[in-house]
């Protein structure tokens, strides 16, 4: 244990672990200290200075997030001389913001107004600087970047750089010209960015939110001629929650399906029934590359295969890896593959012509919007998927449309494509593609459940950036005899900085696995760039526990076991791998520039 | 391989990749090409492992490394509180009147670009200006002629 | 003017290149009996913070760690200043010898000096005496050495901090400090950094004794300091001169008969208007009696036929332009305050304005992250409160 250091803060006392900065000893105190450039995801920055505080006896104030307690010491966060001081930092702050709250996406949600709003900041003397020159860059599927609302805090390129290690953001030139940029100021679509909208949700204001397609979405409803069919990822369902009043982690599938069969949506299906095909177009794709590899001596399918279903993810792999695209599983994501099947499998159905069929999807991500535009995903002959929204986005037309979440009745998914199993449920968090995936290959290898308590993969469970695991597969059915003895070892990895390590290990022969699942964003899709701000690591923890609680609720915990699965095979697609699930639930991917 | 690809990978050899070599790089670079192209940024971010938004950022944020392109002779006037008030603002017409540009501007035969630049150190020799790395002091408007005429017959 | 009410010193540029010698001396004694000198001698920093040098190197030299760096900070950018650029074409090997020493005590191998890009044309002549230098080291049996490293056009790399985040490659932005260098500096490690005049004085200390040099200023603030003088003078140039002078000798000395103000420390600094020259010292604050201002060394002189309004103007657009940029009172506060004195000149703002204004430099001063935004308010505050009917009308 390291040495303690006692001091005073607003004249408590408190005894805390040296290092520890005086915002974290404040908050011990459960005194709120305000902060903008800080975020507990990111390291200290200390540029905004909103949280300066004073030592006695000194005549500068200090950044409280960036100034490691000493003995003794005595801190005022409160006196004359902070309040005046912090209050002419949020005034040069709005001096150079584009403030104009009632016209802005975050208006509501946003740190700097709540600052203002404390403060009282009612009357601006200083000079408008926000005039003018700013450039607003919408013209990605997924990110709005707006200059005019920055406050420079420097969270985004932290964010982008550090978490993400993607590197699309920086910041640019100094004095009053520095900004934050993307290589040569160009669009944010024409960059290295995943669209993983990490700097969305780490922003404190409006430079950087989702484009929204709402009003796309109430056109389509308001539109008798159209079939609008929704679908949920399961993520969706355990942050809703959070955005209409209830505390993080609250599960709310039935309410929310209650709800947008309310907001008029004619088919109110889950991305859970594709999840769970995923697994069983991806599992089969595992034991054939198992195979070829391991028997047939053929690598032109190569070893580790790594998941495909975060769309951000992809990206980073097609600019930062391109030598080793064949690794990527070629399953399209469960939204792609939904997106495909709603407008042939469903659209048949349900006897709808697919053309006055309107494909909304309901995700915790931005990234996801790019995904849908990319041109590969037209293989129903349309666009597969023709709108995705985020979880926020949701929660916006919920209030839009004046609906008391909380007094909700729990409703079920409509059939075809509405069931799902638990795990197809745990695809919301890192770690549970591998565990389904797991549950389901095992399965069909050794024709016995995975060797697990409960089905509950523990090991890849967590937030741990990297986890290994490895199952041991004994007493396999006649066709599989080649992998009798062999050990399967996984490796599950969350947020692009985890997975360039693991990516770089892997092209450097550093480590030899089977199998790797990544999610781009850290905590996988439960917190994703489309879910509830803020996220942080306590709330991920408290999201996490309600997607395992959801899965360990269901009575089908097996993709395998999906009926309605079993019955699309039967119907429709025939096998994994097969010629119509080639056409239409697998993809390719492309070469991507380094900038 | 572009003639960038070539400059970039021999300043590469001769610093090595780390990311403390960044600066010695992107000046060796300026030292060839008076400015930083994108190609040029794209490959040295490629050589040494980082973002080329990383390199960009860096780049602009040291006001002798241009990303805009520039001509042959790079002119930077002191306009800091000596030279301005020992006349920065009769050398700077002058300079404007000699190669028929504006502040700001590159010369057409891309032979000269004409800026401003803060403190140079030699307020004592007021005023003064860089071209290039040769320091010009004690300025006046006849001697601002002659020195552009060098240069122009150089 | 030319009243020579101030002693001329020669010690820095004094004609003397015994450096073997010097150094096999210098070599030959223990580390402690070398920093005692030092701090005995009472020198501070050169640059204009004034840490004490004898205590940085001590301080560093305690540190625990393998790797340890000397860099000389030859990053001169404060408008005004011109000596650092002289004494590196002058005497160079002064210099190099005060950071071999400095290598020898605190443990460290390799030095750099932080050359701005401005000062590129010194780098053949500098690199020769480099060689020249490690020739000698090489005689004597040490294996230090030292590398230019050359800046690109940024003020804030004079910041130390900044100059090590450009030196490790990255946008010159200061740190949060602590840590210091002396604890995690360049590459995270122990490192001294010294403006180019404190090594030079290092030098004479080492030569001579630090008797020599302590008796030389007043109280705490002890030696001989170069001067870099401009503007309303006759006699431009650089000059040593004790510390402890008072302001009016200086004008006495330095001024054209008709001084308003000078300004003390560059665009960083206090502007003196003429009524406060008797009470001013130049010299670090503490025992001295009256107004005391410490300086890199930059002094600029204003007659009576300069508009002060027009140099507040042009400082705040240096800083305006050489703010790094990161934090919001420099960043902000910088435009604010440039803004708001063309806006107060041309009647946008009611003349009350400029103690809003004046409020602002302090909080940048409270707030802002490193020196420059906090010393923007001295330039800033000491200009319009002493001159306000010229900022106004």
């Amino acid at each position: 244990m390291s040495k303690m250091v006692n001091l005073k803060i607003n004249g408590i006392d408190v005894s805390v672990e040296a290092g520890t900065t005086i915002l974290e000893a404040a908050e011990k105190l459960k005194i709120k200290i305000p902060v903008l450039c800080y975020h507990k995801d990111l390291c200290i920055a200390g540029n905004c200075r909103v949280c300066v505080v004073e030592v006695v006896g000194s005549r500068k104030l200090v950044a409280a997030c960036a100034t490691p307690v000493n003995e003794g010491l005595e801190i005022l966060t409160n006196s004359l001389l902070v309040r005046n001081a912090r209050k002419d930092i949020i005034e040069l702050l709005l001096s150079e913001h584009n403030a104009d709250c009632t016209k802005c996406y975050r208006n509501g949600n946003c740190e700097l107004q709540d600052l203002a709003a404390e403060y009282k900041i009612t009357n601006q003397d200083f000079i408008d600087l926000a005039h003018g020159t700013y450039t607003i860059d919408d013209l990605s599927p997924s990110i709005v970047k707006d200059d005019s609302r920055c406050i420079r805090c420097q969270r985004c390129v932290r964010t982008c750089t550090e978490l993400q290690s993607v590197g699309a953001l920086s910041v640019a030139h100094k004095g009053s010209e520095m900004k934050i940029s993307t290589f040569f100021d160009r669009n944010i679509r024409e960059v290295v960015c995943t669209n993983c909208g990490q700097c969305v949700i780490h922003c404190p204001t409006g430079a950087l939110v989702e484009k929204t397609y709402i009003e796309r979405v109430w056109d389509a409803i308001a539109d008798p001629t159209k079939h609008v069919v929704v679908q949920t990822a399961t993520a969706v369902r355990i942050g809703l929650g959070e955005e209409l009043e209830l505390d993080a982690g609250s599960r709310v599938t039935g309410k929310m399906v209650s709800a947008l069969k309310r907001l008029g949506f004619d088919s109110v299906l889950d991305t859970d029934f594709t999840a769970d095909l995923t697994i069983m177009e991806e599992g089969t794709e595992l034991l054939h590359r198992l195979k070829a590899n391991l028997v047939e001596g053929d690598t032109s399918e190569p070893l580790p295969l790594t998941t495909s279903c975060s769309p951000g993810w992809v990206k980073f792999f097609e600019h930062t890896f391109p030598d080793m695209l064949d690794h990527m599983s070629t399953c399209k994501s469960p939204q792609q593959m939904f997106g495909a099947l709603a407008k042939t499998y469903f659209a048949k159905k349900i006897e709808v012509d697919p053309e006055n069929m309107v494909s909304v999807s309901i995700m915790p991500c931005t990234a996801k919007k790019y995904e849908a535009d990319r041109p590969e995903m037209r293989d129903s002959g349309q666009k597969d998927v023709d709108y995705v929204l985020t979880t926020r986005e949701l929660a916006v037309m919920i209030k839009q449309a004046g609906i008391q979440f909380s007094d909700l009745p729990e409703e079920k998914y409509d059939s075809i494509m509405g069931q799902s199993t638990g795990a197809a449920v745990i695809f919301g968090a890192t770690g549970g593609v591998m565990e389904a995936a797991l549950r389901t290959a095992y399965e069909i290898v050794t024709g016995r459940e995975v060797p697990f308590e409960n089905l509950n993969i523990t090991p890849v469970r967590g937030l741990e950036g990297v986890r290994e695991a490895s199952v041991k597969i004994e007493n396999v059915l006649p066709d599989w005899k080649f992998l009798e003895g062999a050990e399967l070892k996984c490796c599950v990895a969350h947020g692009l900085a985890n997975a360039r390590k693991v990516m770089e290990k892997v092209q450097n022969k550093e480590v030899e696995y089977h199998f790797i699942e990544i999610m781009a964003c850290p905590g996988g899709c439960l917190g994703g760039g489309g879910q509830p701000i803020p996220t942080n690591d306590e709330i991920r923890k408290k999201r996490m526990d309600a997607i395992y609680e959801e899965d360990a609720n269901m009575t089908l915990r097996k993709s395998h076991e999906n009926p309605e699965v079993v019955q699309i095979y039967k119907e429709f697609l025939g096998e994994p791998l097969g010629k119509e699930s080639h056409k239409l639930l697998h993809t390719e991917y492309f070469e991507r520039q380094r900038y | 391989m572009t003639d960038i690809q070539q400059l970039v990978g021999e300043l590469v050899k001769k610093h090595g990749t780390k990311r403390e070599k960044l600066l010695p790089i992107l000046q060796g670079v300026i030292e060839k090409e008076r400015s930083l192209s994108d190609y040029a940024m794209i490959e040295i971010a490629k050589q040494l492992g980082i973002s080329a938004a990383d390199v960009y950022g860096t780049a602009t944020f040291y006001s002798f490394m241009d990303t805009e392109p520039r001509g042959e002779n790079i002119i930077r006037v002191c306009k800091t509180i000596t030279c301005f008030m020992k006349g920065k603002n009769q050398i700077l017409l002058a300079l404007e009147d000699a190669l028929k540009i504006k502040l700001g501007e590159t010369t057409p035969d891309k032979k000269f670009t004409l800026l401003e630049t803060n403190c140079l150190g030699w307020c004592h020799k007021a005023p003064a200006m860089l071209i290039n790395d040769e320091i010009y002091t004690d300025l006046t408007i006849e001697r601002v002629h002659e020195i552009i005429g060098e240069y122009k017959n150089k | 003017m030319g009243k020579n009410m101030l002693k001329r010193i020669d010690l820095i540029f004094k004609n003397e290149h015994d450096t073997d010698e010097i150094l096999s001396k210098i070599f030959k004694r223990s580390n402690d009996d070398l920093i005692n000198d030092l701090i005995g001698s009472g020198l501070k920093g050169r640059g204009g913070a004034g840490f004490p040098t004898g205590l940085k190197w001590k301080l560093t030299s305690e540190a625990k760690d393998d790797e340890k760096y000397v860099i000389c900070n030859a990053d001169e950018g404060e408008p005004g200043t011109f000596k650092d650029r002289e004494i590196l074409t002058q005497v160079p090997h002064k210099v190099l010898t005060g950071m071999a020493v400095c290598g020898r005590i605190i443990g460290a191998k390799k030095g750099f000096i932080y050359l701005r890009g401005e000062y590129n044309f010194l780098k053949p002549h500098l690199n020769e005496e480099i060689d020249k230098f490690h020739a000698i080291l090489k005689k004597l049996g040490s294996d230090f050495r030292i590398e230019i490293f050359s800046g690109s056009g940024a003020y804030i790399c004079g910041e130390e901090s900044s100059l090590m985040e450009s030196m490790e490659g990255k946008r010159g932005e200061p740190r949060n400090k602590p840590p210091f260098p002396t604890e995690k500096g360049y590459l995270g490690k122990p490192t001294v950094i010294n403006n180019v005049e404190t090594l030079a004085h290092a030098w004479t200390i080492f030569k001579y004794g630090p008797k020599k040099f302590r008796d030389l200023g007043v109280q705490d603030s002890r030696g001989s300091k170069l001067f870099s003088v401009s503007g309303d003078t006759p006699i431009a140039g650089i000059y040593e001169l004790e510390l402890g002078m008072s302001l009016q000798d200086f004008v006495d000395d330095f001024g054209d008969d008709d001084c308003k103000a000078v300004q003390v420390g560059g665009a960083a600094g206090f502007c003196v208007p003429r009524k406060k020259f008797r009470e001013t010292a130049i010299g670090y604050q503490g025992k001295l009696t009256g107004i005391s201002l410490p300086t890199g060394g930059s002094m600029m002189l204003f007659n009576s036929s300069r508009s002060m309004y027009n140099v507040l103007k042009n400082y705040l657009e240096f800083f305006e332009e050489e703010s790094c940029g990161q934090c919001t009172p420099c960043r902000v506060g910088c435009q604010q305050l440039l803004e708001g004195i063309e806006a107060v000149k041309r009647g946008e703002k009611h003349q009350h304005y400029l103690n809003k204004l004046l409020r602002l430099s302090e909080t940048m001063k409270m707030t802002a992250k490193c020196g420059l935004g906090q010393s923007v308010a001295n330039s800033f505050s000491s200009i319009v409160e002493n001159f306000r009917e010229e900022m106004i009308y």
